[in-house]
């Protein structure tokens, strides 16, 4: 059961589909030909096919709709097309793909730092913009090296051989064999980074960016490393294109090379690496067998158009989508017998745990507290660096947020020893949600200080902070919509294990240490083992909420915030989300902000209470239940009016 | 590199006043569908040209160049109109992606409808009679077309302008750039008001099309270039901002006239660099507002 969740959220085994297409790849040039398909539509459609790998890193895994691809293909062909014939390089094709592949990344490395400062609509036109630039670059300012609107001619075959042996590769299938061994490599490329621990954060930034970023990953690096392999996919294509056409033509630099790749990648699918290259495949020889029907040669652009925005408007997946879809339909058994059984573990829990009818809180029996696995889910904690001279885990002093003439939080300070469940209430608008965002870092104070264990974090920003070991589960369910349960908890682990960045791009998610252990721990702890493989846009509200905390608790904090962990929840889910409160808290030391009055007695050690803004009382339960000005502050006050 | 004299200056000056009104136009048109719709319009480029060639066939009929303007208009709203009820309205609750994307592959099949009906030869759109000769501005001669579609299109911002800031409808639309959940809400059909703002969006980029129809060449293509330095504008102006529209078309438009003084070559160049510059300086563009996407 655990080896075959293992499999299924690290991708199973690469190599088989990586045979299959090598197996594929071989049988090309002897089944193509019956097909009449010749072998120069068949090399343009793995140019295009390997262009679009990266694309679909950046697109489909990533998020990021760029169009501006052409500057890099451009980059990457007219480099290596110039070397192979302005300069004595020319006997050595592969040399002059491979720094006219190094060029286009270093081209990434430069427009991803303009462009990815904004996303969305942004994105896309800047990316645009910054491919035009290229193309006027290439166009005139350039043109003593690219041969402006000529482009290079005489681009040569490449040889390959070792000392005494050598193979000219002419035009036709041998050139195909050629460009085929390049895709394949790309492929295999590609294919292990959507699988690596890399490529998981790449989805989970697609999904939901704000959360990849609180669970501890620089989002901008990973951006800018999606953005430089996808620029280095284009600039191998483009210099493969000058190869196979003796020529480098000016309008690959064009918007209508961006274009078509956009368009490619849609139609065949987005999201499975093959998508680009069936999409190129209909492309190309929709444009090639057309041509010869005098009748529609020129629609086929207008055919590809209208297939374009229809597959767009209702059916988004594309080809390749749609085929998963048909495969992944045919093992409902499978999905019906993963409910029954989560339906069974949920019963024979009730049995063992709390009635149904009983929601009282003080009857929830301790044996059910499992100490073992909140430890065994506590092994990737980091111990914290430093102490606070007072012993405090979290503190703050005179934390004050405006917005414009609005005062949020005014002179709040507060000190939250280590170990401590502390309680904060307050009326609507007391400033809670805002004050819990600048002690996780997510809001930068106007003025005051934040320290964790001791260390100023002040201003340090979300994704530091987690890194410091302090995480925040939302009020409203923050979690990677597109992914499993498990898949979910992998992404704070991640960022536990691997820091806040890490280009482990080939490596396998089964050989990152602490993952699978610290994933089943705390699935079990959340008690969502059953569930473990079910794409999150199917669990009820109630497991939602139990994996956002899941969420925050994989990261295997040593300050937790929650922020109303009990909000919306039915009584029977609110004891269980009680349950597991008292279970997370050994060991570590828990903020709670909560509306749930009786659960906040019955919880916290110490309640903190906020009013407009202000820390008005603070004190244990049994005070502040009876402290006269927070009764005042619930109930209204009248009197004073 | 010499210094131009006074007069080139000069001539270069106003050409980049010409050509800055007009991206101002184009953007304007993007830029308030942008703001209310929150729908990128990647098909702008496309009803640019549908108002030259809408045009074009209107003075094919009429022979009358101020009918042409109208039948550009009216060719281009078509378009637009039809586009929003048939596609664009399902995709006000989609990801901005699929909103870029769709609009891109309307692009296309518009594009390339027109080439299919046309050809892909450009048409002819002759300066109008009363557009010919050349004026002496001081000491720059000017050719009169040019004068005359510089206060076409500064009389169509200023139309822009009053109907946004002026009007109730404006007061509505500018309410819909801020929030059109709210607008909604209270009691305003808010998709009534999307479907006129993207029509005054096509009809603005037809009326640019058709005006500037004399000046180029009339191709299925030449919505594209427009299109490509409308987001420079927009970027540069900052997205969904009226005046950052305005602004930023003149910036645009005079640091291509300004440039291609020295060197035509880096003009566009030039442009693209110094948007460059401005994202890493102030990302939200010179009117945006901080935080809004």
């Amino acid at each position: 059961m655990i080896l075959s969740r293992l499999a299924r959220y690290s991708g199973g085994r690469p190599w088989v589909a990586e045979l299959i297409t090598l197996i594929v790849l071989l049988l090309c040039p002897v089944v193509l030909p019956l097909l009449g398909v010749s072998a120069d539509i068949a090399s343009r459609i793995l140019i295009w096919g390997l262009f679009g790998l990266g694309f679909d890193i950046l697109f489909g895994y990533t998020g990021l709709l760029s169009f501006g691809q052409a500057a890099f293909f451009g980059t990457g062909g007219f480099v290596a097309a110039f070397l192979l014939t302005q300069t004595g390089l020319q006997d050595d094709v592969f040399l002059s793909l491979m720094i006219g592949m190094v060029a286009a990344m270093a081209a990434g490395v430069v427009v991803g730092f303009f462009t990815l400062r904004r996303s969305g609509i942004y994105f896309a036109m800047i990316t645009l913009a910054f491919a035009e630039m290229f193309h006027f670059l290439e166009l005139s300012p350039l043109s003593a090296w690219t041969g402006g609107e000529n482009g290079l001619t005489g681009v040569p075959m490449p040889i390959v051989g070792f000392e005494n042996w050598h193979i000219q590769i002419s035009s036709g299938w041998s050139l195909y064999g050629y460009i085929a061994a390049f895709f394949f490599v790309g492929y295999v490329i590609a294919h292990r980074i959507v699988l690596s621990p890399f490529g998981q954060v790449l989805t989970a930034l697609r999904d939901n960016t704000p959360r990849a970023l609180a669970t501890g990953h620089s989002v901008r690096k990973y951006k800018l490393a999606a953005f430089v392999i996808a620029a280095g996919y284009g600039g191998i294509a483009g210099g493969l294109l000058g190869v196979l056409q003796s020529y480098m033509p000016p309008d690959a630099v064009a918007f209508h090379t961006s274009g078509q790749l956009v368009m490619q990648s849609i139609i065949g699918g987005a999201g499975t690496l093959f998508g680009p290259l069936v999409g190129a495949a209909l492309w190309l020889g929709m444009q090639d067998s057309l041509q010869d029907v005098p009748a529609i040669a020129s629609a086929w652009m207008l055919i590809l158009g209208i297939v374009f925005v229809i597959l767009i408007t209702v059916f988004r997946q594309g080809i390749l989508g749609a085929v998963r879809q048909i495969f992944v339909a045919r093992v409902p058994e499978a999905a019906q017998a993963k409910t029954e059984l989560s339906a069974e573990i949920t019963r024979r829990h009730h049995v063992t745990g709390v009635p149904d009818e009983h929601t009282n809180l003080d009857e929830v029996p301790d044996h059910f507290i499992r100490s073992d696995v909140s430890a065994r889910q506590r092994e990737l904690m980091i111990v914290p660096k430093g102490e606070a001279s007072d012993g405090a885990a979290l503190s703050c002093t005179h934390l004050t947020k405006h917005y414009g003439g609005i005062c949020a939080c005014e002179d709040i300070t507060m000190s939250i020893p280590e170990g401590q469940l502390r309680g904060i209430i307050g009326p609507n608008g007391a400033g809670k949600s805002t004050f819990f965002k600048m002690l996780a870092g997510e809001v930068v104070p106007t003025s005051g200080h934040v320290f964790l264990h001791g260390a100023d974090v002040t201003g340090l920003g979300v994704t530091a902070v987690s890194q410091l070991g302090m995480s925040k589960s939302y009020q409203i369910n923050e979690l990677f919509s597109k992914l499993t349960v498990a898949q979910n908890l992998a992404i704070p682990v991640l960022a536990r294990v691997r820091g806040e960045f890490r280009p482990d791009m080939l490596k396998s998610m089964d050989k990152v240490p602490g993952l699978h252990g610290q994933i089943e721990a705390t699935l079990e702890m959340v008690n969502l083992e059953a569930r473990a493989d079910v794409p999150v846009t199917e669990l009820a509200y109630g497991e939602k909420r139990r994996l956002e905390i899941g969420l925050a608790l994989a990261n295997a904090p040593n300050v937790l915030l929650l922020d109303e962990p009990l909000a919306g929840m039915s009584p029977r889910e609110r004891a269980d989300t009680v349950k597991l409160l008292k279970q997370i808290r050994s060991g570590r030391t828990l903020v709670v902000v909560e509306h749930d009055m009786d659960a906040m007695f019955e919880l916290a050690e110490y309640i903190s209470v906020l009013q407009e803004g202000r820390l008005l009382a603070e004190g244990t339960p049994q005070e502040i239940k009876n402290d006269q000005r927070v009764q005042d502050a619930y109930l209204g006050g009248m009197e004073e009016v | 590199m010499s210094m131009p004299s006074l007069p080139l200056f000069l001539s270069q000056l106003f050409n980049g006043l010409a050509t800055g009104l007009l991206l101002s136009l184009i953007s304007a048109g993007l830029t308030i569908i942008y703001g209310t719709l929150g729908v990128l319009n990647l098909a702008h480029g496309a009803l640019f040209m549908v108002g030259a060639y809408a045009g074009f066939m209107a003075l094919q009929w009429t022979g009358s160049f101020v009918l042409a303007i109208v039948g550009g208009m009216i060719g281009a709203l078509l378009v637009g109109l039809l586009m929003e009820r048939v596609i664009v309205r399902y995709y006000y609750q989609r990801p901005p992606e699929d909103q870029i994307l769709v609009t891109f592959g309307i692009g296309i099949v518009i594009t390339e409808l027109v080439r299919l009906i046309f050809g892909g030869i450009a048409k002819p759109v002759p300066v109008p009679s009363w557009g010919e000769g050349i004026t002496r501005l001081g000491f720059l001669f000017y050719p009169n077309y040019r004068i005359q579609m510089m206060i076409f299109v500064a009389v169509a911002l200023l139309l822009l302008y009053l109907l946004l800031y002026k009007t109730r409808i404006g007061m509505i639309v500018r309410a819909g750039i801020e929030d059109s959940l709210m607008v909604n809400m209270l009691g305003i059909n808010v998709y009534r008001i999307f479907l006129l703002v993207f029509g005054i969006g096509a009809m603005t980029a037809g009326f640019a099309g058709i005006v500037n129809a004399p000046i180029l060449a009339v191709t299925p293509d030449m919505g594209e270039p427009f299109l490509v330095m409308s987001f420079v504008v927009v970027v540069i102006g900052g997205v969904g901002s009226f005046p950052g529209a305005i602004i930023g078309g003149i910036i645009a438009g005079e640091i291509i006239s300004m440039t291609s003084m020295f060197s035509s070559a880096y003009s566009h160049v030039t442009l693209f660099a110094i948007m460059a510059v401005l994202l890493a300086v102030r990302p939200q563009g010179l009117f945006g507002i901080e935080g809004r996407e």
